[in-house]
């Protein structure tokens, strides 16, 4: 019975700090302005971008050279975007609210991997450039 | 025996470990956030004698569970001073760093009065249940521990971004660990759930690194960003 009750409250618990934390990770991106040129290569011209966009950004990311540092905020912003398909799915016969909330959480999950895209293009040249400056 | 993913697990815990303790030497910060780091030592060293004990003694043995089960205890404990150290972070500004200190000791003094009357109570029925009910109860308080501090970073609308995340990682940490530790004990047969514990043992030192690695000490967030509010 203790087994049970300490399961139910710290999967509730769990679920509750993936949230915050996915959700830690993705403001702060929110905060950086796209530049011009992911605007480009993506065709994202508005400042929200499609909840439908997430898939084809993060293989856009791996197309790109990779930075040591960031592929574990992608993966856990990954797992978040697909709960929230899973829960937009879910909700939009039932509560419309809340299957409309998860759509602007998947716009912000695809704005976190326009912005990781937006870095690792920034990367690629910096490393291209280095490496001109080494052969020149 | 193990596989080459749970060789890969067990570096990547192990690389993270001591990737985040370099880097605080490095950056100056070992310090700073002492309790943190002393951890990701303890548990460095506790990676390393688990592979010697079992190379040693063979991954089956009775050496190498009772090791793992009873460093595991140590380090959960270990890790509740993490905790402390991170209200102590969160409470600075309102001066109240001596009762967290305070709050710290009586914690130490609780948890070991609990664990001594349940060893001595159990002390000739030592056998896995009992090993996996000690774990399971002791990351529950870590759960309790750190919704507490999870509540106190949010009513004190904290702003600084690492701190935010080191909290948080550590709340997925210890609630993943007792959610898994209570399955086990529900269902001590199912062989899946073995493999779940290395897998969440990695998450914390991945998930400082990261924390320390991507996010500067000066940036800063709203916690209200961090509330779900479905309109």
């Amino acid at each position: 019975m203790i087994a049970v009750l300490i399961f139910v409250m710290t999967f509730a618990a769990l679920l509750q700090f993936c949230v915050f934390y996915c959700r830690s990770l993705i403001a702060a991106y929110r905060k950086v302005e796209l530049s011009d040129q992911v605007r480009e290569v993506t065709g994202i011209e508005s400042e929200i971008v499609g909840g439908d966009e997430f898939d084809r950004l993060v293989q856009l990311v791996h197309l790109c050279p990779q930075r040591n540092d960031e592929g574990m905020g992608i993966q856990a912003v990954g797992a978040y975007y697909h709960l929230l398909n899973v829960l937009r799915g879910a909700l939009r016969p039932v509560a419309p609210g809340l299957a409309g909330w998860a759509e602007r959480e998947r716009q912000n999950c695809s704005y976190f991997a326009a912005v990781a895209l937006d870095r690792r293009i920034a990367y690629s040249r910096d490393l291209l450039e280095q490496q001109m400056a080494d052969h020149a | 025996m193990l596989g080459p993913f749970d060789y890969v697990v067990w570096c990547l815990g192990f690389f993270a470990e001591v990737y985040v303790v370099v880097w605080a030497l490095k950056h100056r910060i070992f310090s700073r956030y002492l309790t943190l780091n002393l951890y990701m030592l303890s548990a460095a060293l506790v990676t390393v004698g688990e592979f010697f004990i079992m190379r040693w003694y063979g991954f089956t043995s009775i050496q190498y569970k009772y090791f793992y089960y009873y460093t595991d205890c140590l380090t959960t404990v270990l890790l509740y001073f993490a905790v402390m150290g991170l209200y102590g972070h969160v409470f600075r500004e309102m001066g109240a760093s001596k009762h967290v200190r305070r709050a710290t000791v009586l914690l130490l003094f609780i948890t070991a009065c609990f664990s001594y009357v349940v060893v001595a109570r159990n002390q000739h029925n030592l056998t896995n249940r009992f090993v996996l009910e000690l774990a399971q109860n002791l990351y529950f308080v870590g759960v309790v521990l750190s919704y507490l501090l999870w509540a106190a970073v949010m009513k004190l609308r904290e702003t600084r971004v690492r701190l935010i995340q080191l909290v948080l990682a550590l709340g997925i940490y210890f609630s993943a660990f007792a959610a898994t530790y209570a399955l086990r004990n529900l269902f001590p047969g199912f062989g899946l759930l073995k493999v779940v514990p290395p897998l969440v043992a990695t998450w914390l030192p991945l998930a400082w690194a990261y924390t320390f690695t991507r996010i500067p000490e000066e940036a800063r967030l709203a916690t209200a960003h961090l509330v779900a509010r479905p309109r």
